[in-house]
């Protein structure tokens, strides 16, 4: 089957989904971003890598962290970025997706990074691009709807591998509201690929879908049974803007049931480590004393995922 | 063809450098081959300044071609800035991976002075770059299309061979 993200060489072209990707490109991404770690630590933080090239950010929806990351990555490359912000923008107009995209060609973009709330339009670009004869033009999902956030599901296994080496002896459980998480997706597709032989998810039935079996993981309802022995806790955003209908009875009742407590860490191997992607609810999904504590390695999460972000940028515009 | 001991070539290397040692001068050796000279130097030279390594793959001119590969972290240990530096490699060609490292390294500070030294000049080169410290030129110039190479086996023993590419 034709992957669009791959080139006729089978190099990374465009980055849109860790679904299907194969491992050893998965590993190539993770070996790419350890030296980009060491940037951070110079006095000139910068790259020639991306000089010359224009990386347009576009985020039809809105995010702090995530655009930041990525502007600093492409920053750090010698990219000039360009923000735009369409959720306030000419969409607003009456513009298509295609048509902003085409606007934005002909400014002279090299790479796209998007953010949109419907699954799959990172892809319709790919396509478009593809159609257009316009294929050195790179796309890097920032996330799509549900369906996935790629980088997210890197960042978080490439810490992963940064505490725990090896992913073929690892216990991950991915805690919350997995529904609507396209974090837990990209995570899950991960994860299967690099070989962890156990992925639990912990959340309650109306935060799960209806398949999630058929992804190769094993579902706890009850969060003390799905703890115990992990290496590594994953929790997920509560997402309080994408809830419709009564899904859960209050956050309160949420934090009791599966809350990410001290006490119910403890359940866990006595050296796991615990992700969160951002933003926390500090007492909805995660006690601030977890948050916190040792085991917590939630901000070297946001430094690292600097690294693997430069890394895809400069594996799509090297190729 | 007949290539020199590089055994004896880093011992060369080392009385090279000797007379232009100061107490504060910082070594740093161009992954992979220079970095071992790199330490050899380091080690009978009896430097007390930290060594370095460098990668300078993020600065070459030839990225967009051949794309990126698994690289390793540079390591500079010290503050550069105001000292002298003496950049190490195995082999200089044509000057790109210098041109690179000498970028690299002034991302790290503003050295008072860098020197080159290298185990074999072998001619063939593209930029206005010489070594101040070669232990040996090539008396003709290879080809493009063949590949100098040093490697290093366990017990620390360099040898230097000849790939076609």
């Amino acid at each position: 089957m034709h992957n669009p993200q791959l080139n006729r060489k089978g190099e990374l072209q465009h980055l849109l989904t860790l679904d299907g990707l194969p491992a050893a490109i998965l590993k190539q991404i993770l070996d790419i971003a350890e030296p980009f770690t060491e940037v951070a630590e110079r006095e000139v933080k910068k790259l020639p890598l991306l000089r010359g090239k224009s990386v347009f950010n576009v985020f039809f929806e809105n995010s702090t962290r995530t655009r930041t990351t990525f502007e600093i990555a492409a920053k750090r490359l010698s990219a000039d970025v360009i923000n735009l912000n369409v959720a306030t923008s000419s969409t607003n107009k009456g513009e298509t997706l295609l048509d902003t995209i085409d606007n934005l060609c002909a400014m002279g973009a090299d790479m796209f990074v998007v953010r949109h709330a419907t699954s799959g339009a990172p892809y319709l670009i790919a396509d478009h691009l593809r159609n257009t004869g316009r294929e050195h033009i790179s796309v890097v999902n920032a996330g799509d709807g549900r369906h996935a956030h790629p980088t997210q599901g890197l960042l978080d296994m490439y810490t992963i591998r940064h505490y725990k080496k090896d992913f073929s002896q690892l216990t991950v459980a991915i805690v919350g509201d997995v529904l609507h998480s396209r974090v837990a997706r990209s995570e899950i597709a991960a994860l299967a690929t690099l070989g962890v032989p156990e992925i639990r998810v912990i959340a309650p039935k109306t935060l799960l879908p209806t398949n999630v079996e058929r992804m190769g993981v094993h579902v706890y309802h009850d969060m003390r049974e799905g703890l115990k022995g992990v290496d590594v806790v994953m929790m997920l955003r509560l997402q309080n803007e994408r809830m419709q209908g009564a899904l859960l009875p209050s956050s309160q009742e949420y934090f009791k049931c599966y809350g990410l407590t001290q006490e119910k860490l403890e359940l866990a191997k006595p050296d796991a480590i615990v992700l969160h992607p951002g933003p926390m609810n500090r007492g909805v999904e995660i006690d601030s004393a977890v948050a916190d504590g040792k085991h917590a390695v939630i901000l070297p999460q946001v430094t690292f995922g600097i690294a693997v972000r430069m890394a895809v940028m400069s594996m799509l515009a090297g190729q | 063809m007949n290539l020199p001991d590089a055994n004896l070539l880093r011992d060369q290397l080392v009385e090279l450098i000797r007379p232009h040692l100061k107490p504060d001068t910082v070594f740093i050796g161009i992954h992979s081959g220079g970095a071992w000279v790199a330490e050899y130097l380091h080690q009978k030279l009896g430097v007390t300044t930290p060594l370095g390594t460098l990668d300078a793959a993020f600065y070459r001119d030839d990225y967009a071609s051949r794309g990126l590969h698994k690289s390793r972290k540079s390591h500079i240990p010290v503050d550069i800035a105001g000292r002298d530096v003496i950049l190490v490699d195995d082999v200089l060609y044509s000057g790109r991976t210098t041109r690179a490292a000498l970028n690299e390294l002034f991302d790290y500070g503003r050295p008072a002075r860098v020197d080159l030294a290298v185990l074999v000049d072998r001619g063939g080169r593209q930029l206005p770059i010489a070594a101040r410290f070669c232990a040996h030129t090539l008396a003709e110039p290879l080809a493009d299309d063949v590949h100098l190479r040093l490697t290093r086996d366990e017990q620390g023993h360099f040898s230097l061979g000849v790939e076609n590419a």
